[in-house]
């Protein structure tokens, strides 16, 4: 009885629990709610060294924690429509607030990224990953509706702007995350081979170029190929941490290392988690980030709506490539480059993006047929193939 | 960069879903590799930090803790012992700032020279040691300062309890943990394989609580008489395993600093030799009696002074007389013991000397055991002058151990630190009679009823024993004011269990002495002090008699005049 008063059940709330993937949502919950756990490990010495009261950066992710649960279940709650207007109005608010960042941004270590707002600093870059995506497959699915739309070619000039605005600040990580996700948005969209391998020529070439006429990027390289070669301080204080932990860890708050690891509560996070959990909570922590995109990626399957397609598509790898760019750092198999862990890090900008980025996968996952097949019939023009 | 479209190849609506959704499962596919790759990374670090935890816990067994066994003593009070501690190290070109990180580390850790500390982090080395040992707290301190490129290491820190109550027994190790004097020098190896093989700690003979007892009347005596040092040692009378052995001045084993350069920390009851005077006259006796030399009631013109090649032979407080042997022995009489030696004959006196090792290095368990020092040739006036203990240096150790021989029934053992020594080392062997020895026995106690060692007269223990007041020798002759004064005795006298010799190296005299400094103004009254405070720590009941049976033969010998 109670099965159908629920399946009759029209409101807003009911209609999002009935469709939403519980899966989906349920790893997410998991995820943000280890990331309070260990915040609770890896801050208190970072904050302590840097003579903050030791629960300083616990209690400032403990406020953005409900409020990213928030974002996220009210972005969930969007439909297609709804979301790509959210992204795209988001996507130019943030636009604008990256550019601020280069006239008025604070300067912390040689690089302008923070705006100050109301007393909290933001972080705009991180709201323009997410957006950018939305956007620029909004773009590439317009051009399949209609060949005649210049699709493909706004995306390209929108996210050669955004790469140009974060190379300015100047944050390369960023911008090689955006580059990334966005080549793999194109390879997504369907563009041949033969462009997608010119793609590819161009991101080695740009590593390349970094390498030669950028000393700090040519330096991290060499030290990751040749640890001999210079300081290496960082990943060999990780891989300590993770040697004292072994799988069971020293158990919370009996870290060590953690106490000599710059950055441990944001890019070294899971190092932390490494020597204070064990490897097996950062073995649960890989499959669980795996769990999700995988997750999500086969959820498409059963879509078909471009843009639906390649925004889901698109947002999951920029979630999945920053865990696999922060886990490959901490384990030593990536140079070292400044990249947060997703739900785990410190970090409110961070945290509320990533929080509006799920919450647009989980809205444009949900099993819509079941609510408004008509809608979305006319979409994809695929349907006649099968 | 170039700007792609995908505009000039229009694509089929068919093919675009399937290869849309290939394109999918491609990416999926190089997420799961990508997730597995991780994972299996995740996996390896946590096998290889399972293997290198196993391997440290395997060696540590052998080389970590404990690296040496305990030292304990009789009643197994710890004496010596390992404990884990933290050393703090430095890799000095992962030190950034490396002025700044040492005014820092100077700061938290005491007695580290902020200068030395630059030097040290600023060099090209990749190790430097910022201090080795310190405390819980130190190490949380540095923790916290989360410099850089520092690194803790566990060490083992020896740690004597006992503090400077053990100091010349037990001695101690270097920052290495390698022995560098006692008996952490002499069983070096000995306690690093009772370590490993997890045989339990090294038991000693000593009983701390005579060994403190010892170590407070030496110290009053010393600061009473203003000494520059002091020796004393029990040791028991049968088995000659030492109870106590205190040597004054002493140091902090737990932190000896250049305790081993300065001579004023030597042990002068093993290693310092020194001429004993009078209390060799206690050899002489036993010589005189146990060989038929003499007997009780010979007597020996002490007269006049006796003049030998270029030496004067006299008494310090000349009875004019002739003396019985109890009479010489009470009185101390030089005169009287250089006849009886003459009538003995030198070879006699040196063989004798020798079976009670008193002219070789004794076979002793601690390295800082002393070599006599014997006359080079021992004719006549070499031996008179032995017969009352000048002339010949011998340690205090030598002295107890052979007293005991003398007093026990006429057994020599080997001394020892050890509770329970090996066998094979056993070299005990009988030197004199029990005849003799009783004779022995009754002579020392005269000497405490009637003689120089009154002042040694325990109440209710029959104390036995004999004073010995010798002048230092120096360039060209022996010092009247610099005094070696020592006391040997034995308790209780009529059946002795326990030797105890004392010493005060260069006691001045005081108010309470009359300004005497002699052994029987500044020695003896330690052994009356010490005996009742000892013996019923050890055992030695209050003697019902008030005297030796033979001493009261004895006494009825002395010629009247004198008692009065």
């Amino acid at each position: 009885m109670t099965t159908l008063a629920a399946r009759t059940d029209m409101s807003i709330v009911g209609r999002w629990w009935r469709t939403v993937d519980r899966w989906l949502l349920a790893a997410l919950a998991v995820l943000m709610l280890s990331g309070a756990l260990f915040a609770m490990a890896a801050s208190p010495a970072v904050a302590e060294r840097i003579g903050l009261s030791s629960m300083y950066f616990v209690r400032r992710q403990m406020m953005f924690l409900p409020l990213a649960g928030f974002v996220l279940v009210a972005f969930s709650m969007m439909d297609a429509r709804t979301v790509r207007r959210a992204a795209v109005i988001l996507f130019g608010v943030f636009f604008l607030l990256t550019g601020a960042t280069l006239v008025f941004g604070a300067e912390l270590n040689g690089a302008k990224r923070w705006l100050s707002v109301f007393g909290f600093a933001l972080q705009p870059s991180e709201f323009l990953k997410p957006t950018l995506i939305v956007t620029c497959a909004w773009m590439f699915s317009e051009q399949f509706k209609n060949g005649s739309f210049p699709g493909n070619r706004i995306a390209a000039v929108l996210g050669l702007a955004c790469i140009g605005f974060l190379i300015m600040q100047p944050d390369f990580g960023q911008s090689f995350l955006i580059f990334l996700v966005w080549s793999a948005l194109f390879f997504m969209a369907g563009l041949p081979v033969s462009v997608i391998a010119l793609l590819v020529v161009a991101g080695i070439v740009t590593v390349i170029a970094a390498y030669t006429y950028l000393p700090h990027v040519a330096s991290r390289i060499d030290r990751f190929l040749d640890p001999s070669s210079g300081d290496t301080y960082q990943t060999e204080t990780a891989m300590n941490a993770f040697q004292a932990g072994g799988f069971f860890g020293r158990g919370p708050g009996e870290g060590m290392v953690k106490r000599a690891l710059p950055d441990a509560h944001t890019d070294f996070i899971f190092a932390v988690i490494g020597e204070e959990f064990g490897l097996f909570a950062c073995l649960g922590l890989v499959l669980l980030f795996g769990f999700i995109v995988i997750r999500g990626y086969l959820l498409l399957l059963r879509e078909e709506d471009p843009f639906v397609y390649l925004s889901v598509g698109g947002l999951l790898g920029l979630f999945g490539i920053q865990a696999l760019i922060n886990i490959g750092v901490n384990l030593n198999v990536l140079p070292a480059k400044g990249m947060t862990l997703p739900f785990i890090s410190y970090g409110g900008s961070s945290l509320l993006a990533m929080a509006m980025a799920m919450g647009m996968v989980l809205a444009l996952t949900r099993r819509r047929r079941l609510d408004r097949p008509a809608h979305y019939g006319e979409s994809w023009a695929g349907g006649a193939a099968s | 960069m170039r700007t792609i479209t995908a505009q000039d190849t229009p694509i089929a609506p068919g093919r675009t879903l399937r290869s849309v959704r290939s394109r999918i499962i491609f990416t999926v596919m190089l997420f799961g590799l990508a997730f597995a790759g991780l994972s299996v990374r995740v996996v390896d670090l946590g096998l290889s930090a399972e293997a290198s935890a196993w391997s440290a816990a395997r060696s540590g067994a052998a080389d970590m803790l404990p690296a040496r066994a305990d030292i304990v003593d009789r009643n197994g009070t710890l004496l010596a012992t390992d404990l884990k501690t933290i050393s703090i190290s430095a890799n000095p070109q992962k030190v950034q700032h490396s002025g700044e990180a040492a005014q820092q580390l100077a700061q938290v850790l005491g007695g580290v020279d902020p200068a030395v500390l630059e030097h040290r982090l600023s060099s090209t080395s990749s190790f430097a040691w910022i201090k080795r040992k310190v405390t819980p707290e130190e190490q949380h301190a540095v923790n916290q300062l989360g410099i850089p490129g520092i690194t803790f290491r566990d060490e083992i820190q020896r740690l004597y309890p006992q503090g400077s109550l053990t100091a010349h027994v037990v001695g101690y190790n270097s920052i290495d943990n390698e022995g560098l004097s006692g008996l952490e020098r002499a069983f070096d190896e000995e306690l690093r394989d009772r370590a490993a093989d997890n045989e339990g700690p090294l038991r000693l003979a000593l009983d701390m609580r005579v060994q403190h007892a010892m170590h407070e009347e030496l110290g009053a005596a010393m600061r009473q008489f203003n000494a520059a040092g002091a020796a004393g040692i029990v040791m028991d009378a049968r088995t000659s395993q030492v109870v106590a052995l205190v040597s004054l001045p002493d140091f902090d084993p737990n932190d000896p600093g250049s305790a081993a350069a300065d001579r004023q920390y030597m042990n002068r009851a093993s290693q310092g030799v020194y001429e004993m005077g009078s209390t060799f006259k206690t050899y002489t006796m036993a010589l005189a009696l146990e060989h038929g030399v003499a007997s009780m009631d010979d007597a020996y013109d002490a007269t006049h002074p006796i003049q030998i090649s270029r030496f004067t032979i006299r008494d310090d407080h000349p009875k004019a007389r002739w003396l019985n042997l109890p009479e010489i022995f009470m009185y101390s009489s030089n005169i009287g013991t250089a006849r009886i030696v003459a009538d003995a004959g030198n070879g006699l006196q040196k063989d004798f000397m020798q079976t009670l090792g008193l002219l070789n290095r004794p076979d002793f368990e601690l390295p800082e055991t002393g070599t006599p020092m014997v006359p080079e040739n021992w004719r006549n006036v070499q031996s008179m002058t032995v017969s009352y203990g000048y002339g010949i240096a011998v340690s205090g150790l030598q002295v107890a151990n052979s007293i005991a021989a003398l007093v026990n029934g006429g057994t020599l053992h080997r001394p020892t630190l050890l509770l329970n020594p090996d066998a094979r080392d056993d070299i005990s062997r009988q030197v004199i009679s029990a005849e003799t020895s009783e004779q022995v026995q009754a002579l020392m106690r005269l000497v405490v009823e009637k003689g120089t060692g009154r002042n040694a007269d325990a109440p209710g223990y029959l104390v036995g024993g004999k004073t010995g007041t010798a002048e230092k020798s120096t360039y060209g002759g022996y010092n009247r004011d610099a005094l070696v004064t020592s006391f040997v005795a034995a308790f209780p006298i009529d059946d002795p269990q326990y030797v105890v010799f004392v010493m005060l190296d260069e006691p001045k005299g005081n108010e309470s002495t009359y300004g005497f400094a002699g052994a029987g103004w500044t020695a003896a009254p330690i052994v009356r002090g010490l005996v009742p405070r000892i013996a019923p720590l050890l055992g030695v009941a209050p003697s019902k008699d008030d005297s030796h049976p033979m001493t009261r033969e004895l006494v009825r010998m002395i010629t009247p005049e004198v008692r009065s």
